[in-house]
C-alpha cells in the first residue's frame, strides 16, 4: 500500500514559494487547454485501448482480467445494485475525513500553541501513525459492531496524519520579523492566528486536506474489508471470493472515481479559498495533478 | 526619545553564549535622524530589536523610550525591515491597513491616510495589486506606509535599501529623506551604505565588530535637503572619508 509513502510526501510537500513575478500564462490559450485538459483524457483512453486489444490478442480469460468493455458492461448491469454500497462507502469516508478535517486542524492548532502540548501529544501521534491500521481495524469492529462507525473511525485514523502535520509546518511557517512586526503593532494571539498564520497555512493545510481524501478512501474500503454486509469494500471481497472478476473491477472502477472526485472538488474550494496562491502556484509550472 | 545606557546583550545559544553587544550607550533625541553603520554581524539588528522591545537586553541594561524602560513590545512605532514582509493575500492597500485594523483604529480616517502615503511614494494606482504582482521597491514602499500609516513618533529601519537595486536604493534615499523633512519623525535607520548614512542623518553611529560598541558618533553638519548630486563634494567626502577610516583602523577595510 502506498499509504505511508504518501504520508511522507505529504509532510515535505511546499506550497509552492512567491517566485519572482512573471508574465501570467505559458503558451497559447489553447495549447495549454490541450495541455491540462485534453493530454489526460487521451492518455487514459489510449491505456484503455490498448488493455482491450491485448486482452482480445492474447485471450486473456475474464476470470483473470476482464476487458474494459466487459467491466463496463458489469458496471451498467449491476449499477442499480451498486448504488447503496457506493453511497454508503461514500458516506464512511466522507465522516471519517470531515471528522479528521476538524481533529487534525485542531490538533495542529494546540500543538503550535503550546510547546507543552508539541511535547506531549506528538508521540502519540507518532504512535497511532505507526500502528499498522489494518492491525486494530478488527478491534474497532469487536468495539463498535458491523456498522459505519467502526469504518469511519478506520478512515479517521487513517487521514488524519497528514491534516496534522501540514496543518502544523503551515502554521509554523510565518516568517519571525513578519510575528515581530505584529508584536510591533500590539497585535494579540487572536489576531496573529487569524490574520496572518491561519492565512498562511492555508496552502499547507490544502495540501494535507488533498491527501487526506485520497487516504479515506483507503481507509473505508479496509474497514468494509474486515467486516461489513454492504459498501463497496464488501462487494470488492464478495465478488473476489465468487471470482468474479468484472464486479470486482467495476468496484475498484467506483472507488477510484470516488477519489478522483472528491480530489478535484477539493481543488475547486482551494481556488476558491486561497486564489492568491493558486494563480501563483499556475505560474511555477503545473504542479497539480 | 530613545535612551541606552550601558547595554549588552547576550545570545544564548547551543554551543555557548555569543555576545552581541557590549556597553552600548547612545541617546537619540525627538526628532533626530539617527544611522548605524557598522561591520555585518556586529549586533545592528539586535540593537534595534532592543530598542523595539522584540528582544529583552541582558541584566544591568538601561533601555528607554520615551522615558519609559523597555520591558516588551513597544507599541508606538513603526518597523521596517530588510524584506517587505507583505501579506500575500492582501492588497497593497489591505497589507497597509493591518496596522490600523491590529490597532483598531478609525478605517475611513486611515484608508485615506494610507492613500495619501502612496501618492507620496509614487504608489498610486497601485493600491489594489498584490504583493506578488509589485517589484522589490514597490513592496519595500508598501511595507514604508505600512510603517507610517498610525503616524507614530519613532521609526525603526534595518537596512530597508538592502535588497533593491542600486538606482532604486537612490531613489528611496530621496524618498526617505522626503518623508523625514515633511513628517520630523525620530529615525533609527541601520545601513551598509557609508553614502545613504551621510545624506540622511543628524548624526551616525559608527559601531565596532562584535560584540558590537560605539566607536565613534559624527554629526553631519550638513544643510537639507542634501542631494545626491552633491555627495561627492568635499563636504559630503570628509565625513565618509573619516568612516572609511574608523573601519580601516577596526581592519574591515583594507589600506589598498
Ligand atoms: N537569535 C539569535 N540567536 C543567537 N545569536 C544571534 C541571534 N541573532 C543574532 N545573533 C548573533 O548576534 C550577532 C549580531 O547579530 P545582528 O543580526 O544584530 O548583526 P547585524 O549587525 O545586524 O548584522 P548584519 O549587518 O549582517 O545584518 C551575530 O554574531 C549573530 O550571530
Ligand atoms: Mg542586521
Amino acid at each position: 500500500m502506498a499509504v505511508d509513502e504518501r504520508l511522507g510526501a505529504a509532510a515535505a510537500m511546499p506550497p509552492a514559494e512567491s517566485p519572482p513575478a512573471r508574465p501570467r500564462g505559458r503558451g497559447s490559450g489553447a495549447a495549454e487547454l490541450f495541455q491540462r485538459r485534453v493530454m489526460p483524457l487521451l492518455v487514459i483512453v489510449l491505456f484503455l485501448g490498448v488493455w482491450e486489444v491485448l486482452c482480445r490478442v492474447l485471450d486473456v480469460k475474464t476470470y483473470l482480467l476482464p476487458t474494459p468493455s466487459r467491466i463496463w458492461e458489469e458496471l451498467v448491469r449491476q449499477g442499480p445494485s451498486l448504488v447503496e454500497h457506493t453511497w454508503i462507502t461514500t458516506y464512511e469516508m466522507l465522516l471519517g475525513f470531515g471528522l479528521a478535517a476538524v481533529v487534525g486542524i485542531g490538533l495542529a492548532v494546540l500543538i503550535v500553541s503550546s510547546p507543552l502540548f508539541d511535547r506531549s501529544v506528538m508521540p502519540v501521534l507518532i504512535f497511532s501513525q505507526t500502528v499498522p491500521k489494518i492491525a486494530i481495524a478488527p478491534l474497532f469492529i469487536v468495539w463498535f459492531g458491523f456498522g459505519p462507525t467502526a469504518k469511519v473511525l478506520v478512515a479517521f485514523l487513517i487521514c488524519f496524519f497528514p491534516i496534522v502535520i501540514d496543518t502544523a509546518i503551515g502554521l509554523r511557517s510565518v516568517s519571525p520579523d513578519m510575528l515581530n512586526l505584529a508584536r510591533s503593532m500590539g497585535a494579540s494571539w487572536w489576531d496573529i492566528f487569524l490574520k496572518i498564520r491561519l492565512p498562511t497555512a492555508l496552502p499547507y493545510i490544502f495540501g494535507g486536506l488533498k491527501v487526506a481524501i485520497t487516504l479515506a478512501v483507503v481507509g473505508a474500503v479496509v474497514g468494509e474489508f474486515v467486516g461489513s454486509t454492504k459498501g463497496l469494500g464488501y462487494v470488492l471481497l464478495k465478488a473476489n471470493g465468487e471470482l468474479q472478476t468484472p464486479l470486482l473491477f467495476a468496484a475498484i472502477a467506483i472507488l477510484t472515481a470516488i477519489g478522483i472526485l472528491f480530489y478535484y472538488l477539493l481543488e475547486a474550494a482551494e481556488r476558491l479559498a486561497i486564489p492568491w496562491h493558486v494563480s501563483r502556484r499556475g505560474q511555477e509550472g503545473n504542479w497539480t495533478m | 526619545m530613545i535612551s541606552l545606557r550601558d547595554v549588552d546583550k547576550t545570545y544564548q545559544t547551543r554551543d555557548g553564549s555569543v555576545p552581541a553587544l557590549r556597553g552600548v550607550s547612545l541617546e537619540i533625541g525627538d526628532g533626530e535622524f539617527v544611522s548605524i553603520v557598522g561591520p555585518s554581524g556586529c549586533g545592528k539588528s539586535t540593537l534595534l530589536m532592543l530598542v523595539a522591545g522584540l528582544t529583552p537586553a541582558d541584566r544591568g541594561s538601561v533601555v528607554e523610550v520615551r522615558g519609559r524602560p523597555v520591558v516588551g513590545p513597544v507599541t508606538d512605532l513603526g518597523i521596517v525591515f530588510q524584506d517587505a514582509i507583505l501579506l500575500d493575500w492582501r492588497t497593497v492597500l489591505d497589507n497597509i491597513m493591518l496596522q490600523a485594523e491590529v490597532r483598531r483604529l478609525d478605517r475611513t480616517a486611515h484608508r485615506a491616510r494610507a492613500l495619501e502615503l502612496l501618492r507620496m511614494v509614487g504608489l498610486i494606482g497601485f493600491e489594489q495589486k498584490r504583493p506578488f504582482e509589485l517589484s522589490g521597491g514597490m513592496r519595500q514602499r508598501t511595507s514604508i506606509c505600512r510603517a507610517l500609516v498610525h503616524d507614530p513618533p519613532l521609526l525603526l529601519m534595518d537596512e530597508p535599501f538592502g535588497a533593491l537595486d542600486a538606482l532604486t536604493r537612490e531613489q528611496m534615499t530621496i524618498d526617505i529623506q522626503r518623508i523625514w523633512l515633511t513628517t520630523r519623525k525620530t529615525v533609527l535607520f541601520i545601513t551598509h551604505s557609508i553614502m545613504e548614512a551621510v545624506l540622511l542623518s543628524d548624526r551616525v553611529v559608527v559601531m565596532s565588530p562584535r560584540p558590537g560598541r560605539v566607536e565613534e558618533i559624527l554629526t553631519i553638519d550638513l544643510p537639507r535637503p542634501r542631494k545626491l548630486d552633491e555627495s561627492g563634494a568635499q563636504e559630503y567626502t570628509r565625513y565618509t572619508s573619516r568612516i572609511r577610516e574608523i573601519f580601516r583602523a577596526q581592519g574591515i577595510l583594507s589600506r589598498e
